[in-house]
């Protein structure tokens, strides 16, 4: 693949296909914590942190199941063996970038297992990526995903201040906002070709 | 949360079945394990076989984490919760790959993305690894099939308003033209909050009448 694809293959994982406005995924932290811009800022970085770890381990696990023949493992690999990347990843963290880690902190060992994640390795299998293609569309995934965690964080600060009918308040009120973005999102079709 | 978590703890099997359908509806009271499966709730078949699966894949678990609940040590608990779950999300993928081919195509990976439904790990965490099996075995049903309604009208109505079909047979008239927003993801949002704004002032008139009887 090329540079040009490359970018195509961003730009489609960020914004066309973003994976919480188009795909659903990684609604249960989208509605539960993206009450404040900050800590939305870093639980987005987290993810795309935790997401690309996750594309170097779906890779190398791929490429092990396929010489042992043994494919129908891959699922539980994934959970198992990002589990504990993750896991090593945050221990070698903290020892040599208390600053990175303070960033991150509590958020690691919850997106551990969110859908998010798995989805990562699952699309990036689906769709027969390479090493560097799956690491760009797991950086895409991840930009994508902090972006709309942001924005909604944004959108729900305001939120704060407006009376909103009883009923209405708290889930159906996020995913009112949630589809309007969607919505709004869907104006980013086209851009980057089909993926 | 709290209040309804520790009353559940002390109902019987029947009162479980009954809670999953209504008071505690995964879907629309608790929110829980939309994620993976709201990206397939543009029709009502593809709703279907999802929910049928996740109810299914909790079933399974349910009975046999409940019945190894006294040898898994307390500590690793979870680590072979998703263990179980994904062995179990495993075999029906491979099911509904065998049977049903066209299906496995229209829900590709998000059939994998069972393994990580909060709704199935919530209900293992809070009854499965605490009850009998039977008490376990009839709550996972009660969630299996709110969870089941819930997704299905989704489907339904999306199905309903943006193709005009229903299971695929054509049921709007000729001159129906469809609501283009409701096969978007933006769709499946607003029909959601649709959904749970109804089954709010629902269950609050339900209750109002209560206290008045």
């Amino acid at each position: 693949m090329n540079e040009t694809e490359l970018w195509a293959l961003f730009l489609n994982a960020t914004l066309v296909n973003n994976f919480v406005l188009a795909y659903f995924l990684g609604i249960c932290p989208f509605l539960g914590v993206s009450g404040q811009l900050q800590s939305a800022g870093r639980m987005g970085l987290a993810v795309t942190f935790v997401m690309l770890v996750a594309s170097i381990c779906a890779y190398a696990i791929n490429r092990v199941l396929g010489l042992i023949g043994a494919e129908y493992l891959a699922l539980i690999s994934y959970i198992v063996v990002i589990a504990s990347a993750v896991q090593l990843v945050e221990m070698f963290v903290r020892k040599t970038s208390p600053a990175l880690f303070k960033a991150l902190g509590i958020f690691l060992p919850l997106i551990t297992t969110n859908c998010a994640i798995l989805a990562v390795a699952l699309f990036q299998t689906r769709r027969d990526y390479g090493l560097v293609e799956g690491l760009v569309f797991a950086f895409g995934a991840g930009m994508g995903f902090t972006l709309a965690l942001v924005l909604m964080a944004g959108i729900r600060e305001r939120l704060r201040l407006v009376d909103v009918p009883d009923p209405v308040r708290g889930v159906a009120v996020t995913l009112v906002l949630a589809g309007i973005l969607s919505l709004a999102f869907t104006g980013f079709a086209g851009i980057g070709g089909s993926a | 949360m709290a209040d309804t978590m520790l009353a559940s703890e002390r109902e019987s099997g029947p009162e479980r079945l009954r809670a999953g359908l209504w008071r505690e509806n995964p879907i629309l009271v608790q929110a829980l394990g939309m994620c993976p499966v709201l990206a397939v709730s543009n029709t009502a078949i593809n709703a279907l076989t999802m929910s049928l699966a996740t109810a299914s894949v909790l079933l399974a678990s349910a009975i046999v984490i409940s019945s190894l609940r006294r040898i898994i040590p307390p500590q690793v608990r979870l680590a072979c919760f998703v263990l179980i779950i994904a062995t179990f999300v495993t075999l029906t993928d491979l099911l509904i790959e065998a049977f049903a081919l066209e299906l496995h195509r229209a829900l590709g990976a998000f059939l994998s993305l069972i393994v990580v439904n909060c709704m199935i790990l919530s209900r293992i965490e809070i009854m499965a690894s605490r009850q009998p099996v039977s008490v376990a075995a009839l709550d996972a049903l009660g969630m299996g099939a709110g969870f089941a309604i819930g997704l299905v009208t989704l489907g339904s109505l999306r199905e309903l308003l943006g193709f005009g079909t229903l299971f695929g047979s054509r049921v709007m008239p000729d001159n129906f033209e469809p609501w283009q927003v409701m096969q978007l993801p933006g769709g499946g949002f607003f029909t959601l909050a649709a959904l749970v704004i109804g089954f709010t002032l629902l269950d609050r008139r339900m209750r109002r009448r209560e206290v008045s009887a």
